[in-house]
């Protein structure tokens, strides 16, 4: 919401206030300032207005004219290339000396002999907003209204000298969608008098009632409509005042009725609709509910289709507006229009919504409407509106309102304790204050107590205070949040706590952390060709979790995997050249229950950790193991496992205790081409809560060893298909107890070996903790170990 | 004799004198001392002297040997000390050269300011909750005084799952979830993610994390609440930080506040990165809003409360002065490394 310092001034005494410290104030009462324009920015006082006396042809250039300007004091001779104004046009003048916007200097110069004291303007050349000039005037020479007087400042006659203040206007303040409504908080906020326009209506001649019949077929949706009726308009262009107030509300000007209808809007807040009379058949106005498929042309040329839920106006063959969106092209006003009729109602703020959102069609009446307005401004506004018709001599007024208004809001009774305001605002505001702070913002005091008060809103705030904490607030807003004095609650103390689910996943990444990967984020979004490129089949984004309204195809989907994500965050990463990618990230999945989604889905915890670059399989199982044994996570096991993202013979299945906790390995070579990326990239993900559930920190002391280890190496050739694990656990399980460690050292293919064959090197540790091993026994178990390693796994040992 | 020991004297402190090594001064030792040495021969020797010379010369052998032992100790000191230092000398490095170092990972800078966020709130006894992204609309609206026809509604586009299953747009629903489970007195805090149908750009994003924090008890006063916001503040953007306490408007709270800092580029001067405002909003809050205490089964003539909502990228990006919010989800090793 825009508001002109200079036309809230006609509403609230505010000369004193400098525009920055009234803008402080108002924010801090509620009327949140954004921020505040100078519009005369860079507009020099030099810039005059002037009037054409006389236009010749240069007598030595095809292209240039010679203008005689009055300036009032004095009558300039300028030469121009524009050709666009003529004798008795009104148009800037950038006099000799004085400098434009754009930093140009001007000169008196001589052009082809003939001498030029200054300069005419064009829009561009005075860098004003093209949105506020008229669309017939966006190129040559900027033509001024025939009231401007001449001789003066341009930036002052243009009313430029202003400041505009940008409001945030929070959902439940419409009636602050006004200059009115700003108007009221100003004077509320600086405890001044409220200056209400005077409308003084005019008599009209005929009967209104006679022309038109206003029916409303859903009370619910249209609990009120107006309609007046003006004759013999006469369309032309509105006054420089009225174009001036325009402007700086960042409206143009276009002609005397629609600038009047929309000055009354930003005046009141009440967007009026203008219907040219004879286009309404039957003379009739009814406002009903669209039937499915009925069509209509809006003002902007569109055809748009309806439905049962859109709210039209109509005559008695079909609509000629959409109510509260936009008017019809077949009712427009136009240069031939004689007789007007104007709506000035109110429609049910839920529906206008719905209407705007589904045609995608959003309007200022729209956004007004779709807020909520009273339904006491209908009136208001329209006779607002015709008071202006007659002093701007833009029309007859045809005597009489049709005001259909079946049923007038009950104003809330609110009752207020003193006591309790006090109580909830931590403050001491005796009730004197709170009574004036109520009245300053028109709120009636109905009936006082000695504890509490009973008040009723005005009828612009009445959908907005509604019981005590209402009015609660604003006594706070007024009183001042500043003077509320900081204090920390007492009273009953909670104990503060990080439970334990977060305290092990803030562990788990300060290992990460530790390990060397850096944490990121990512979306929780996903789509049906992420699941293809890591070679997913279609049934498995079948049963992700599908939004209605995504913002594309690609973000249309709950994640149920984390891999297309880390796996997008280390193509972006490697193709900013950088080396060794590392990376976890600690994310949901959303996992439906059943389609379509009744309950809420489950939301599961993923640990997913990428690399690439300078690594390897064993690279990322290594940061894997880490974490399991620094959660003290103990039994745990990897086995070759085959998923159709990975590569088929470096896959591996994480099982804690049996139940499977994660899948990692080295991504597919056809994921990675689908990436073009031709670095091997490693990425696992886990079940979180799983690695949770098994994480054991219950830390308890075990002595240290009293006794020796025993150290043997040993070196096996087994088949290439047998895993190291199958040849550890049968050592183990051998041994038994008395094996404190099993360490492999080294696995050795090539000379010497047969092929087919794979050379593996354990270290074993021994240790008792009753005695000290002797070499006897140590030999006796190891002979043991090879022996069974040569019957179970046909292993030969190497010397 | 007597000038013979006097001459080997004079012949074993002059070598000793010049020897700079251990090898050398060993070899001295041997020729003086060793079994075949000149002194031990003379020792030796001894009988062969008439018995009257015997005491005498038998001393001075015996001191002789015992001096050339002592000097030869402290030619053997000399010589270790002089090969310490040039072994030291040897070993000068350039201390100036690259380190070997451990590559550590560094968390999200999300994650950091949320945990600062933890720290502070936890310290006042708040406690740490999560609810669904995924929520029913009961809880991201209706029971948070926003019903369908709502105009709040509309500042916030839903993205929805169906009728009334959605992402939620707020971190708010965890505050009715909680208090429909238990009763006062109660502080929390509810960090986690939200989700708003924004295109993305610098400052928007339709994926973004929020905190919500929410106390209730008996008498808590919106001064109570102001307290808290200026010592979190403190905490978070240090003292020198000037706050603002202006109201404002949420369905669910009221009264309800924004809560703005001093802008730190142009310390409240204006400019562009505050909209010439010299402020930065960083979070909303008010008191909890009757209705929404009823909604969750408490009685607002017996207790009231507080609740805060605020953006994690918004209180990141003014931290560290991050311009872009896509940077966040961009995750380049180059920026995460810079926390």
């Amino acid at each position: 919401m825009q508001v002109s310092y200079n036309w809230l001034n006609e509403y609230v005494d505010i000369s004193d206030y400098d525009p920055k410290d009234l803008g402080e104030a108002l924010t801090m009462s509620g009327s949140n300032v954004e921020h505040i324009k100078y519009l005369g920015e860079k507009m020099d006082n030099r810039i005059v207005t002037g009037k054409i006396k006389t236009k010749k042809s240069h007598p030595n250039a095809d292209k240039l004219w010679i203008y005689e300007v009055d300036i009032k004091t004095d009558v300039l001779q300028i030469v121009s290339g524009a050709g666009n104004i003529e004798e008795g046009n009104i148009v800037p003048v950038a006099l000799p000396g004085c400098c434009l916007p754009n930093g140009q200097k001007i000169t008196e110069a001589e052009f082809r002999g003939e001498k030029s004291q200054g300069m005419m303007c064009s829009p561009r050349e005075l860098e004003l907003d093209l949105k506020i000039v008229p669309e017939n005037q966006q190129h040559g020479i900027l033509i001024l209204p025939d009231d401007t007087p001449i001789g003066e400042s341009f930036k002052e006659v243009m009313g430029f000298d202003d400041y505009v203040f940008e409001f945030e206007i929070t959902s439940n303040r419409p009636d602050c969608l006004s200059i009115i409504g700003i108007a009221r908080e100003t004077a509320a906020t600086l405890g001044r008098k409220m200056k209400y326009p005077m409308v003084n209506l005019p008599e009209g001649k005929g009967n209104a009632r006679d022309m038109v019949g206003v029916q409303i077929k859903d009370e619910q949706l249209c609990p009120r409509y107006t309609a007046r009726i003006v004759d013999n308009v006469k369309i032309g262009p509105s006054p420089l005042w009225l174009q001036n107030k325009l402007r700086s509300a960042g409206i143009r000007p276009i002609n005397n009725i629609v600038d009047i209808t929309n000055f009354v809007m930003l005046e009141t807040g009440q967007p009026l609709h203008a219907f040219d009379y004879s286009c309404l058949k039957g003379r009739q106005i009814i406002v009903r509910r669209a039937q499915k498929n009925e069509k209509i042309t809006t003002l902007d040329g569109k055809e748009r289709v309806l439905d049962e839920d859109i709210l039209v106006i109509a005559d008695s063959e079909g609509p000629v507006g959409i109510a509260g969106v936009m008017g019809g092209l077949n009712s427009e006003i136009t240069s031939e229009t004689k007789t007007v009729l104007l709506e000035s109602a109110n429609f049910y703020h839920a529906n206008i919504r719905e209407t705007s959102k589904k045609l995608g069609l959003r309007t200022e009446a729209s956004t007004r409407f779709e807020k909520g307005l009273d339904p006491e401004l209908a009136l208001e506004a329209s006779n607002r509106f015709v008071q202006l018709v007659d002093e701007l001599n833009a029309g007859e007024i045809v005597k009489g309102v049709i005001d259909v208004y079946p049923v007038k809001p009950k104003i809330n009774k609110i009752k207020l304790r003193f006591k309790r305001a006090n109580q909830l605002l931590g403050t001491d505001i005796s009730p004197e204050e709170m009574i004036e702070m109520l009245e300053r913002l028109e709120i009636k005091i109905v009936e006082k107590g000695d504890s509490y008060v009973i008040a009723e809103p005005p009828s612009f705030r009445n959908n907005d205070l509604t019981r005590e904490t209402d009015l609660i607030e604003e006594i706070a807003r007024l009183y001042g949040y500043d003077k509320i004095k900081p204090t920390l609650p007492t009273g009953e103390t909670t104990a503060g706590k990080i439970n334990y689910r977060d305290r092990i996943i803030d562990k788990t990444k300060y290992i990460l952390n530790s390990c060397g990967l850096n944490e990121i984020i990512t979306s929780s979004f996903t789509g049906p060709k992420a699941f293809e490129t890591i070679k997913l089949k279609e049934d498995s984004y079948q049963r992700a979790v599908k939004i209605k309204n995504p913002l594309g195809e690609d973000q249309s989907l709950m994640r149920t995997t984390l891999i297309p994500h880390m796996l997008d965050i280390i193509t972006y990463n490697l193709n900013k050249m950088i080396e060794k990618a590392r990376f976890f990230e600690v994310g949901t999945i959303y996992i439906a229950k059943q389609l379509p989604l009744k309950d809420l889905p489950k939301e599961e915890r993923i640990l997913s950790i990428g690399m690439a670059g300078e690594c390897d399989f064993y690279s990322l199982k290594g940061v894997v193991e880490t974490l399991l044994e620094s959660l003290r996570i103990r039994d745990y096991k990897f086995s070759p496992f085959e998923h159709p993202s990975f590569h088929p013979g470096r896959t591996a299945l994480l099982k804690i205790k049996d139940e499977i906790a994660g899948v990692m390995g080295e991504i597919h070579p056809d994921v990675m081409e689908n990436y073009d990326i031709a670095e091997r990239v490693y990425i696992g993900e886990f079940k979180l809560e799983k690695i949770i559930d098994y994480t054991d920190l219950k830390y308890k002391y075990e002595p240290l060893p009293r006794y020796p280890a025993v150290n043997r190496d040993i070196a096996v050739l087994v088949k290439d298909e047998i895993l190291a694990d199958t040849v550890k656990d049968c050592i183990q399980q051998t041994a038994g107890e008395i094996i404190e460690e099993i360490k492999l050292f080294d696995v050795y293919k090539g000379k010497q070996i047969p092929v087919g064959y794979k050379s593996l090197a354990f270290s074993i540790k021994y240790r008792s903790h009753e005695r000290t091993l002797t070499d006897e026994e140590v030999n006796q178990i190891h002979k043991k170990i090879i022996k069974t390693l040569e019957n179970k796994l046909n292993a030969k040992l190497r010397m | 004799m007597k000038e013979k020991l006097e001459q080997l004297r004079k012949e074993a402190i002059e070598k000793l004198k010049k020897v700079t090594d251990k090898v050398s001064l060993d070899k001295i030792r041997i020729e003086y001392l060793g079994k075949k040495g000149e002194i031990t021969k003379i020792l030796r020797d001894m009988g062969n002297l008439p018995p009257s010379e015997r005491p005498i010369m038998g001393k001075l052998a015996n001191e002789l040997r015992n001096e050339i032992q002592q000097r030869i100790e402290d030619a053997f000191e000399r010589i270790k000390e002089f090969e310490k230092e040039k072994r030291l000398k040897q070993e000068i490095i350039d201390v100036t050269l690259p380190g070997k170092r451990h590559v550590i990972g560094k968390k999200h800078p999300l994650s950091l300011i949320l945990d600062e966020i933890k720290t502070f709130f936890v310290g006042l006894g708040y406690e740490v909750v999560e609810g669904p992204e995924i929520e029913f609309d009961y809880y991201n609206f209706e029971a948070l005084n926003t019903p369908a026809d709502h105009p709040a509604r509309d500042e916030q586009d839903t993205f929805y799952i169906t009728e009334n299953i959605l992402l939620r747009t707020q971190t708010s629903p965890v505050q009715v979830r909680v208090m429909e489970s238990r009763k006062p007195p109660l502080k929390i805090i509810a960090p986690g993610r939200v989700y708003r149908a924004d295109t993305v750009d610098a400052t928007h994003s339709p994926v973004f994390h929020q905190v919500e924090t929410l106390a209730v008890g008996k008498n808590l006063t919106l001064g109570d609440l102001k307290g808290t916001l200026i010592e979190f503040a403190k905490f978070l953007f240090g003292p020198k930080r000037k706050v603002r306490f202006r109201p404002h408007f949420f369905p669910f709270t009221e009264p309800s506040a924004e809560f703005d800092i001093s802008c730190n580029v142009c310390n409240g001067k204006g400019c562009r990165v505050c909209s010439y405002s010299g402020w930065l909003e960083i979070l909303g809050c008010g008191m909890v809003h009757p209705r929404v205490l009823e909604m969750a089964g408490y009685d607002p003539q017996e207790v009231s409360g507080f609740a805060v909502g605020m953006g994690v990228e918004r209180i990141a990006m003014l931290k560290y002065g991050i311009d872009d919010l896509r940077l966040f989800f961009e995750n380049d090793m180059r920026f995460l490394k810079q926390f």
